[in-house]
């Protein structure tokens, strides 16, 4: 024990700090070397990539499917020979659905493990808490499905495989006024979420050039679980159908809810019900509509191709979150490909410069604003299992 | 008409609930004088407790039919032991060894308590980090209508019993000697002592009592809410007991009749407000009459006012 010199007493010490805080990680990804990869990090022979993600907590299911496409994809690469001739390694950090939580994760990722790029978030709140530090740090972060249009506007670090918010809103409103021939809306809508308050309002800019009418505009804020003050008010009004740009398990609540009330309009809202949690509404959610990024229903090679390896991998079908995390990286690894080097700067350019890369959710293009312009697809909800309804291009 | 009288039974129910959490702030603060923080979330333990003994005996499955009754009354005595037994463990290992120290340690002691009890809750061998949904344990058929108004059975079961724990309540402490052990203690733990009361006791038997009605409120809330998912440290939980707390301060901090008459009025302003006036503000009525109470009578509707010397 006298023998321990000062030097690598600290070392011992700053060793097992490390141990420590990397055995309070909550994060069921066991497969992520959290602890002692700090150092090699940056060595020349493996590719890190970091990922946050609300893998515990109200949204647990976005950022667990995410995690498992984002898998499923590293491990095919790495077993098609990595990138450049490394070999890939995923470090995953669980920020437990908070913002505040989220720019620890990211921070941690980039300060401590080393990270080459950043993947993360589903919510669009916690991928605004986390795209600052990726865009002052100058890492790249890639989205997967943030669709608040502000994510990418933090700076040119940050970019997204998935459409924007206008967008959906559209798909929505278009979806009700010329499929289902509707034209008196209410809303529902959390007011403490950028994602749910952003898509509310670019659905009822759109469902009005559109020619409908919003008879009711209703919020409610995180953690609440009633919702029948808001509903009666809708009724009162009544509306044909209601927009609900909420999370899954609010959606369900709010279904529950307005059934008991007899309140029998559908319901229709965005990616955020994307969710295999929807069984849990059992048939209060039937005639309810939803748009997303990918159908599994879909029928084109990739798709079909993604679902059985997916299904062979997990045991379950892929959500549209998985599918959006399994293109995000392989995006990533395609631009990494073609980067001069993988300093921020050169693989954010590459990035950047994607054109026609054939993902899962469609081709994908990065535009001047960072965003991808595609398809949506609108989903019927029966029993609580999404069914492919319609496409819905952009104009 | 109709959404009049859906709200004013909407902001009933849901007053109930604020007034059974309500009256373990203010039985706690009558006898102790301080603020037990971490009773929102042995409100949250009393839920999830339900959710957990209703799955150990089988009930509520997706695609089981409704269990009898009782089996209810079961999960509720079993959630209200559990809960009861922790708020002894609590008062006994937290607050106890700090009965003569100042009153800013134990609010800060409570904090902790409550910080632990969430984390420790998210444990995989507690009660996990993922949402779960409540089974059901109620038919939920419309018994009758009133004008457009349905009214089903889990919302009586919830006002029905509230309504018989408050009036139990009311009995054990103005009908029986143990109770008036407990006003003796309230109002001064060294004269009662020296009447022979067994202050630790009361104290004791105090927090148990008000841990059960915390624990019944979330069972209810449960069955109120069925089928919907919320996870163990959800910010659901924190703010439902924060509005109870301020059910209790409105109706008269320590005063057991305030802190009912508090709950309902809170539920009452909380619904009407969403349904009336925007649901924006929510949660800002609530605190809206909080300050105007703490303005106009800061003892509170049914509080007394005392003096203070310095």
């Amino acid at each position: 024990m006298s023998r321990l010199t000062r030097p690598t007493l600290a070392a011992t010490l700053l060793a097992a700090l490390s141990a420590a805080l990397g055995g309070c990680e909550k994060s069921p990804a066991t497969n992520s070397p959290a602890a002692g990869s700090t150092a090699a990090g940056a060595s020349a022979d493996t590719f890190l990539v970091g990922h946050y993600a609300s893998m515990t907590g109200s949204e647990a299911t976005f950022g667990v499917s995410t995690d498992n496409g984002i898998r499923l994809a590293v491990s095919e690469q790495n077993a098609a020979g990595g990138v450049n001739g490394r070999q890939i390694t995923l470090i995953t950090y669980d920020n437990q659905g908070k913002p505040q939580e989220s720019v620890t994760a990211v921070t941690r990722l980039i300060d401590q493990d080393h990270v080459v790029a950043v993947l993360g978030e589903v919510a669009s709140s916690r991928s605004l808490a986390g795209a600052p530090v990726c865009q002052r740090k100058g890492v790249p972060m890639i989205t997967p499905s943030s669709t608040n249009p502000d994510v990418t506007a933090v700076g040119n670090m940050i970019s997204r495989v998935c459409f924007i918010d206008p967008f959906q809103g559209y798909v929505g409103a278009k979806f009700a006024r010329e499929n289902l021939k509707l034209s008196k809306a209410a809303t529902l809508y959390n007011r403490a979420q950028a994602y749910s308050s952003g898509l509310n309002s670019n659905f009822i800019d759109s469902f009005k050039k559109l020619g409908g009418e919003v008879v009711s505009e209703q919020a409610y804020s995180d953690g609440d679980n009633d919702f029948s003050a808001q509903l009666t008010a809708i009724r009162q009004m009544g509306a044909e159908f209601i927009y609900v740009p909420g999370y899954y398990t609010e959606v369900v609540n709010i279904a529950k809810q307005a059934r008991k009330l007899g309140l029998d309009v559908p319901l229709i809202g965005g990616d955020g019900w994307d969710s295999e949690e929807l069984r849990n509404a059992g048939s209060s959610l039937n005639g309810c509509y939803f748009s997303n990024h990918y159908s599994q229903e879909d029928t084109r090679p990739e798709v079909q191709e993604f679902v059985k390896r997916y299904q062979a991998e997990y045991g379950k079908v892929p959500d549209g979150l998985a599918a959006l995390g399994y293109d995000s990286v392989r995006l990533l690894f395609d631009a990494a490909a073609r980067a001069q080097s993988l300093s921020g700067a050169d693989l954010a350019r590459a990035i950047n410069s994607t054109k026609g890369f054939k993902g899962v959710t469609g081709t994908i293009t990065i535009d001047a604003k960072r965003n991808a312009t595609k398809d949506a697809v609108v989903l019927e909800v029966v029993d609580g299992v999404p069914k492919y309804k319609a496409t819905i291009k952009p104009d | 008409m109709t959404q009049f009288l859906q709200t004013l039974f909407d902001g009933i129910t849901v007053g109930c609930l604020y007034a059974l959490i309500a009256l373990g702030y203010t039985m706690v603060y009558g006898i102790l004088k301080f603020i037990n923080f971490a009773h929102s979330d042995v409100f949250a333990l009393g839920a999830w407790m339900s959710i957990t003994i209703a799955g150990w005996i089988g009930l509520g499955l997706t695609g089981q039919p409704t269990p009898p009754w009782y089996m209810g009354v079961l999960v509720l005595l079993g959630a209200m032991g559990v809960c009861g037994v922790v708020g002894f463990v609590i008062e006994r290992v937290a607050y106890r060894p700090l009965r003569n120290a100042p009153r800013i340690n134990v609010l800060i002691t409570a904090i902790g308590v409550s910080l632990f009890m969430q984390n420790f809750g998210q444990l995989r061998f507690a009660f996990g980090a993922y949402p779960r949904p409540f089974p059901r344990l109620i038919d939920n058929t419309a018994l009758f209508a009133v004008a457009g108004v349905a009214v089903r059975l889990p919302d009586l079961a919830v006002i029905g019993t509230a309504l018989a724990l408050m009036a139990a309540l009311q009995f054990l402490i103005y009908r029986t000697k143990f109770g008036t052990a407990m006003r003796a203690v309230s109002f001064s733990p060294r004269n009662a002592s020296l009447m022979g009361v067994n202050v630790d006791l009361v104290i004791s038997f105090t927090f148990v009592v008000g841990a059960m009605l915390a624990a019944a409120a979330g069972f209810l809330y449960g069955v109120k809410y069925e089928g919907q998912a919320k996870q163990t440290a959800d910010a659901m939980w924190v703010m439902l007991g924060l509005k109870a707390f301020v059910a209790a301060v409105v109706g008269g901090i320590g005063n057991v009749r305030g802190a009912v008459l508090g709950g309902l009025l809170i539920g009452l302003i909380e619904f009407f407000g969403v349904a009336y006036l925007s649901s924006q503000y929510r949660d800002a009525y609530v605190f809206a009459i909080l300050i105007l109470v703490l303005l106009l009578k800061p003892e509170g509707v049914l509080g007394r006012a005392t003096v203070e010397k310095v």
